[in-house]
């Protein structure tokens, strides 16, 4: 264990609570801007996938992890910004550097609508109406067919920067490092968020809305201002998705997405950025592994590749089921454990890090 | 006239959502835990019932079967609390909610895994009879859907206000920590509440099975079911079956004189529309914390 | 013009009346306790001044001012604090997060500020983190600063949620039971804290308490109540030989030697 003698309030402000924090940080970072030069093209690929899907769980891992509201429905709002950030770009011809700031926007300004009447809601009325929200949206691409493409689905265009072009399978490790330095902006702005009263104020919303009111916090304002961040950074994740992808329809961002996006928050480690990062790799790890292992379970019993449908989603569910029953903390939670234990070795107790009931305690009484 | 048949066919439908509706606010009553696998237990009971009586499976009677699977699903909802949720006591709804919804994808997989993605009929002595009256055609799988529901309803009614077991599962739910004080064993209790309704769910699996076809996805009626014990006020019995009611009848109308494509968004707009206007439910039960 | 004016205010839960056209003014400067057995209505009044409830008649006045307009959320930064009488505290953040939260009515940037971290953010962080750190010197919390809420002790918790109100500070502190299921030891800080943020802070005290000899120890004046109603006001030595205070609490026996009972 380090410790830290803190001189100046500067020390609690600051990004990093060590120089040695810092260094590892940046080491994490070098290595992931240098990472094509060390693997090939499709890991490269998969790699852009999990910072994808990773700065979309740090939007719904503001509002959930953060904030204590749950959302059913945040593909929703990955719809809204891929949907937006190509007609931005086809109808009205704006560059993607502009296109795509404002696909985010538009997906905060559309949180922010859903949040207006609904964040006089909580818990399980919440939950509901993004859901409802989730399914709703998928009938609103059809029937918005003329601009959004319908059940035809949406042909979104390379992105275009000052000339240069970005393109999954062209030049996909420009395409990386354009995800790498967006998903940075995001890492930044969240852990601002964190270390200022904006973040204060979710996590008080979170721990107990009653105190919240006594000292000063406007609840509801700060329910909207939870789902805009959220939505903005979801909605962002969303516009690089419909990039990454290529072609999306209506069911691009059906249900099983909203789905996926609290399996990649729960499973990572609910209310940590590490979580999203964490999760949003075994998202992506979890398919191959599946299909490896089908692979040799086939040419092991020689009966040639079996696909079994709906096999994946079991075990997302089964992975889903086993981390909340024991590791509630996920994969953060284990990471942090793991760490401690060599840090105090051999004073490690296995209660350390046991977890007070947390987040939300009754629901019917609030 | 045909209006005559939009209205039964919709009850028929709104019988199912509500019986759905049913489970989860006997759960959420008495637990505070949200089932979001309720379609999924709806779709895996009517599975159950099919595998035992149709000929293609194992053929077996018709009312063997129904009871067979009524106990399956009760002992199966036991179980999950008694092994699942019980460890969730105490823990954040958010997390039962996610855990329910994993829960539901398992499910899915397991059935489609034993019963194959096809859409497939329950061999009951209800399914494909018309009553004709003149012009009019009405199918008596939906008439009987709407009656097994109401005696359904009854004998819930019966049990809530009559039995010991009832009546302390309604103490439990109103006042855990009071109930428990009174010797009321609330955790076996909450294990029940779990049996019941994975029992409700079974006979709504039933009815819906009897009545059209069944595949693993069914299960996704469960949000629509949703919708309706919301708008009947989540937390009130007769508001999920009128909840129930009122989507299983917007729908027929809805696809009839909507265009195509608006039909199926009406349930959730309803749903929408009510979470702004009345937050709580037609029949709204609310408490706000003490400080 | 008294700091705070409750002139027959009424609240009623369905048939049961829990305040029952109760007036009393807190004077700038004094320590003024409720005191009254359980349901007496003591806690109704906090909440109808923090403005969780709103009272069916009469009127509620903060430095002259109606607050029956204002929402829960407005009520601290008209310089209104309070604590609660079962903790809540923000558990999943640390006790300076818990005391930072306090400072929130002296936000003045905005979230989008927040995001992008401005110098003026970080200033004005310094400056509340000053703010809280008084508290924190005042209160003897140092040893917690960076301690989780879950893992504190209850005397701690009682401690913080006292720091997080003063946090704020305001012109009037409402004390909802501050030394219930504390120590002895714990209870005398309390009544020298107390002291203090009367004499040193100049905060106006309004608070909730059952035990006796803390309320005879800080109060200026005390208010005793039961059933909603009124029973007698003054000083503490007056309101504990009052008859009807008496007869309130111990039937109409005679009184054994204090009001401990209460």
């Amino acid at each position: 264990m380090r410790i830290v003698f803190k001189t100046s309030y500067d020390a609690d402000i600051r990004l990093f609570k060590h120089n040695a924090q810092a260094f590892w940080y940046l080491l994490l970072f070098t290595v992931a801007i240098l990472l094509p030069f060390l693997v090939n093209d499709f890991l490269i690929g998969e790699a852009t996938l999990v910072l994808i899907w990773a700065i979309c769980g740090m939007g719904l891992m503001m509002l959930v992890g953060q904030t204590g509201q749950a959302s059913l429905g945040h593909a929703a709002f990955m719809a809204v910004g891929a949907y937006s950030n190509v007609i931005y770009q086809i109808n009205f011809n704006m560059p993607f550097l502009l296109s795509f700031p404002l696909s985010g926007l538009t997906a905060g300004v559309a949180g922010a609508l859903v949040a207006l009447p609904t964040t006089r809601l909580h818990g399980i009325y919440l939950a509901i109406a993004t859901l409802a929200i989730s399914v709703l949206t998928e009938d609103i691409i059809i029937i918005l067919e003329p601009i959004t493409g319908g059940i035809a689905g949406i042909f979104a265009p390379d992105i275009q920067i000052f000339g240069y072009t970005f393109n999954r399978y062209g030049n996909p490790v420009e395409l990386y490092w354009l995800v790498l330095a967006i998903t940075f902006v995001v890492v930044y702005a969240y852990r601002n968020i964190l270390r200022s009263p904006t973040g204060r104020a979710f996590a008080a919303v979170r721990d107990s809305e009653v105190s919240a009111k006594a000292m000063g916090v406007n609840v509801a304002r700060t329910k909207m201002v939870a789902f805009a961040i959220s939505c903005t950074i979801t909605g962002l994740g969303g516009a690089l998705m419909g990039h990454f992808a290529t072609v999306f329809t209506n069911e691009t961002f059906n249900l099983i997405i909203s789905i996926t996006l609290l399996l990649i928050i729960v499973v990572g480690g609910l209310g940590t950025i590490h979580g999203a990062f964490f999760g949003s790799i075994v998202f992506v790890m979890l398919p191959l592994l599946i299909s490896v292992t089908r692979d040799a379970v086939g040419s092991l019993t020689g009966s040639g590749s079996i696909t079994i449908p709906g096999l994946e989603s079991g075990i997302f569910g089964a992975i889903l089921i086993g981390f909340i029953l024991f590791e509630p903390m996920g994969l953060y939670g284990r990471w942090l454990k793991i760490r401690t234990y060599f840090e105090l070795f051999p004073f490690y107790r296995k209660d350390m890090f046991r977890r007070q009931k947390s987040y939300l305690k009754t629901e019917r009484t609030r | 006239m045909d209006i005559l048949q939009l209205i039964v066919s919709g009850l028929a439908n709104g019988c199912v959502y509500g019986l759905i509706a049913l489970g989860f606010v006997l759960i959420y009553k008495a637990t505070e835990a949200v089932n979001f696998a309720q379609g999924d237990f709806m779709m895996l009971g009517a599975f159950i019932t099919l595998g035992f009586t149709n000929e293609h499976y194992l053929g077996l009677p018709f009312w063997l079967s129904v009871c067979l699977a009524i106990a399956i699903m009760g002992m199966l909802g036991y179980l999950l609390d008694l092994i699942v949720l019980r460890r969730m006591f105490g823990q954040s709804q958010v997390a039962v909610v996610i855990l329910t919804i994993a829960l539901g994808f398992v499910i899915r997989f397991i059935a489609g895994a034993i019963w194959g993605h096809e859409p497939q009929s329950l061999e009951s002595p209800i399914a494909g009879v018309e009553l004709r009256f003149g012009g009019l055609a009405l199918g008596m799988d939906e008439i009987w859907v709407i009656i097994i529901t109401v005696l359904l309803t009854l004998l819930l009614y019966f049990f809530f206000a009559r039995t010991k077991l009832g009546v302390a599962m309604q103490a439990s739910s109103q006042n855990q920590l009071a109930a428990y004080y009174m010797g009321i064993p609330v955790k076996r209790i909450h294990s029940m509440i779990w049996a019941l309704s994975g029992i409700v769910a079974t006979i709504a699996g039933i009815l819906f099975a009897s009545k059209g076809s069944i595949d693993p996805t069914a299960g996704l009626l469960g949000i629509k079911a949703f919708a309706a014990a919301v708008i009947g006020g989540f937390g009130s019995l007769p508001g999920a079956l009128l909840g129930g009611l009122i989507v299983g009848l917007v729908e027929p109308f809805a696809a009839r004189y909507m265009p195509a494509g608006y039909s199926q968004i009406f349930p959730y707009l309803i749903l929408i529309i009510m979470l702004i206007v009345r937050p709580h439910g037609i029949l709204s039960q609310i408490q706000t914390k003490k400080v | 013009m008294s700091l705070l004016e409750l002139t027959n205010v009424t609240l009623r839960f369905g048939g049961l009346v829990a305040v029952n056209d109760v007036s009393f003014n807190v004077e700038e400067g004094e320590v003024f306790a409720l005191v009254g057995p359980n349901g007496a209505g003591k806690s109704t009044i906090f909440n109808m001044i923090s403005r969780f409830y709103t009272p069916a008649e009469g009127e509620i006045k903060f430095e002259g001012k109606s607050i029956l307009n204002w929402e829960p959320h407005e009520i601290p930064s008209q310089g209104i604090a309070r604590t609660f009488q079962n903790i809540e505290l923000f558990e999943q953040a640390s006790v300076l997060q818990n005391l930072l939260v306090g400072r929130h009515t002296h936000r003045r940037s905005n979230f989008l500020a927040d995001m992008v971290f401005t110098p003026f953010v970080r200033n004005e962080e310094r400056v509340h983190r000053e703010a809280v750190e008084h508290v924190i010197d005042f209160l003897d919390l140092q040893a917690y600063r960076d301690k989780m809420i879950a893992g504190l002790p209850y005397g701690v918790r009682k401690v913080v949620e006292m720091g997080r109100a003063l946090a704020i500070k305001p012109k009037l502190l409402l004390l909802d039971e501050p030394a219930s299921g504390l120590s002895v030891e714990e209870t005398q800080d309390v009544a020298f804290w107390i002291e203090d943020i009367k004499k040193v802070m100049g905060i106006t005290v309004l608070m909730v308490e059952h035990d006796m000899h803390l309320v005879g120890a800080v109060s200026d004046r005390v208010m005793a109540l039961a059933d909603g109603r009124m029973l007698a006001i003054g000083t503490p030595q007056e309101v504990q030989n009052d008859p009807a205070v008496i007869e309130a609490y111990l039937g109409s026996d005679d009184m054994s030697e204090d009001g401990e009972a209460a």
